[in-house]
């Protein structure tokens, strides 16, 4: 048992715990909270898996914006900061919506990952790599265009509406 | 003369590995010892820098601020820690405990996580991880999320509207000062705080001082000082999001909004003041140190000073600054500066040496663009508050009809 497997377990509890903790609380402040817990695990399993920068940004994006935007949603939204019911009639679908999703996963991990015991080396500039191929025509190029373009168009909506 | 600070560290590690410490335990045991200084230092520091503010803000309102315990009132702040300390920590009815508990423990830690990865000297940095700028900043946003928990927790009206407006105004000033803050990493050509540093033989606020300006004003709104201090505004809503905290849990919050400011004038320093480097630093490099303080200093003494001299702003004024201000003119000076760059790096030769006369041609064409930029940021501001004088002034306002005097008001 390693340093390295230590910090594994943590950060996973923290991921899977804070996880159970979004679906399972009744305080839907409580859930958001939980959600922000399990995003710092995710930032954390990044950096063990020598990702920094993909740590930094989960940080940054996840749990400094979308977090804070969440919350915000749920604070301005009436009658949903007290405890609400856990069930409405749409859970059904939301039940086998999370099945898919889990089945797809769970298909994915198994097909793509099983008799892989060891992680592969990463470049030491990982970085340069990932910029130098979102702008490369072989790379990413495109879907980094098309990424942006819709940012672009969700920010100009954002401005409309808001001059509204 | 070899830097004091590797002296210490390989005494250090020969010292542990003397006694039968493996190599990982030996890195372990340094780095929360290194962990353990800076916040000791920083907490020490705190003391002193909270007493340099009273007594300056004191000064500055024509008062004379502490003066009674000890010389010059050095040790009033130590006299209120002792208070703060032995104060119960009040629980309001209804607060959400967990939470409560935990905003002002992520306030400050969000402050100290800041200084990991900031140098002292060529040598002494926390870490310099390849990712330094981003890592900054995204550790400091966590000081948001300290914000809104405080203010639902308290299950106080104040609380939440406190929180509500601080958090509106430091989700948007984060974006003028990520802006910003590319600039010296697209100058360095590098994230690592270390090298930007190293590649400042030139200090990059001379080069850039507009993108500086911008930095620093939204800095000095994401730590919550006047005039940017929705956050508390004590004449509007009574303390904002600590309004419930006493004791301790409050000394944190103090102790967090003090050392922000401390830290935006590290930051400050570091990107665009050239942070360790000043003369004979090449020869002697714990001389770093001192250069890199003397330059917090100086740009925290700035600090203090608008905090005691402007009012605070509406927050739509406050908003509008950031959104219709703020954050086009970091989009244009640094969309137009990098191209500038671009191009002149085609053209000149030798554009990207880093020895002091080999920055001239750079720093100087990248002042033209801030000047430029400038010109046109100073005439917008001029234009704009010439309407806002004549609008004013053109605007009837009809005398407000008071109850005389002795009449009760129905």
């Amino acid at each position: 048992m390693t340093v390295t497997t230590i910090i594994f377990a943590v950060m996973a509890i923290f991921t899977l715990g804070g996880g159970l903790g979004v679906v399972a609380s009744r305080n839907l402040f409580h859930a958001a909270l939980y959600l922000v817990l399990s995003l710092f695990g995710i930032a954390g399993l990044f950096i063990l898996l020598e990702a920094p920068f993909l740590a930094a940004v989960q940080v940054l994006v996840y749990v400094g914006a979308i977090a804070v935007l969440i919350t915000i949603t749920i604070m301005v939204t009436r009658r949903l900061m007290g405890p609400v019911e856990s069930l409405n009639r749409q859970w059904p679908v939301a039940a086998v919506a999370a099945a898919l999703v889990m089945a797809t996963l769970g298909f994915v991990l198994v097909n793509q990952f099983s008799g892989i015991s060891t992680a592969p080396d990463v470049p030491a500039d990982g970085l340069t790599l990932l910029g130098a191929a979102f702008v490369d025509p072989a790379g990413f190029l495109l879907p980094f265009e098309v990424a942006s373009v819709l940012l672009l168009a969700a920010l100009i909506g954002a401005i409309v509406v808001a001059r509204d | 003369m070899e830097d004091l600070f590797i002296i210490i560290y390989n005494w250090l590690v020969s010292l542990l590995s003397g006694w039968g410490v493996g190599p990982v335990l030996v890195d372990i045991i340094l780095g929360v010892l290194g962990s353990v200084l800076i916040v000791a230092y920083l907490l020490t520091l705190a003391l002193f820098i909270i007493w340099v503010e009273r007594k300056l803000v004191a000064r500055i309102q024509d008062r004379i601020g502490p003066n009674r315990v000890g010389p010059w009132g050095l040790f009033q702040n130590i006299a209120d820690v002792l208070k703060l300390l032995t104060k119960e920590i009040i629980i309001p009815d209804g607060a959400d405990l967990v939470p409560f508990m935990l905003a002002p423990m992520i306030a400050v830690a969000s402050v100290f996580m800041i200084w990991a990865a900031l140098p002292f000297t060529r040598n002494a940095v926390g870490t310099n991880v390849s990712i330094g700028v981003l890592y900054i900043v995204a550790v400091s946003s966590l000081s948001i999320m300290a914000v809104l928990m405080a203010g639902w927790s308290s299950n106080n009206k104040y609380a939440l509207l406190g929180a509500f407006r601080g958090v509106a105004m430091l989700v948007s000033y984060e974006v003028p000062m990520i802006l910003t803050l590319l600039v010296p990493v697209f100058l360095t050509g590098s994230m690592r705080v270390n090298e930007i540093v190293g590649a400042q033989t030139i200090w990059y606020v001379i080069a850039m001082p507009i993108a500086a300006v911008i930095f620093y004003i939204a800095n000095h709104a994401e730590a919550g000082r006047s005039p940017f201090d929705m956050l508390e505004a004590e004449s509007e809503i009574v303390a904002g999001f600590h309004i419930e905290y006493s004791g301790m849990a409050f000394a944190m919050f103090y102790l967090a909004e003090f050392l922000h400011a401390f830290t935006i004038s590290a930051l400050t320093a570091t990107l665009f003041f050239g942070g360790w480097r000043g003369p004979f630093v090449e020869q002697v490099p714990t001389l770093g140190i001192i250069y890199f303080f003397i330059k917090t200093f100086a740009i925290y003494l700035f600090n203090v000073w608008a905090r005691g001299t402007l009012v605070r702003l509406r927050i739509d004024q406050i908003m509008s600054f950031c959104w219709k201000f703020l954050v086009p003119i970091a989009l244009i000076l640094l969309v137009l500066s990098m191209l500038v760059d671009k191009i002149a790096t085609g053209i000149i030769p030798n554009y990207l040496d880093t020895t002091l006369l080999g920055m001239l041609p750079r720093t100087g064409i990248l002042l033209l663009v801030n000047l430029v930029v400038g010109a046109l940021a100073f005439g917008w501001i001029a234009r704009t508050g010439r309407r806002e004088r004549e609008r004013l002034e053109s605007r009837q306002i009809a005398p407000v009809e008071r109850p005389a005097a002795g009449q009760q008001a129905k």
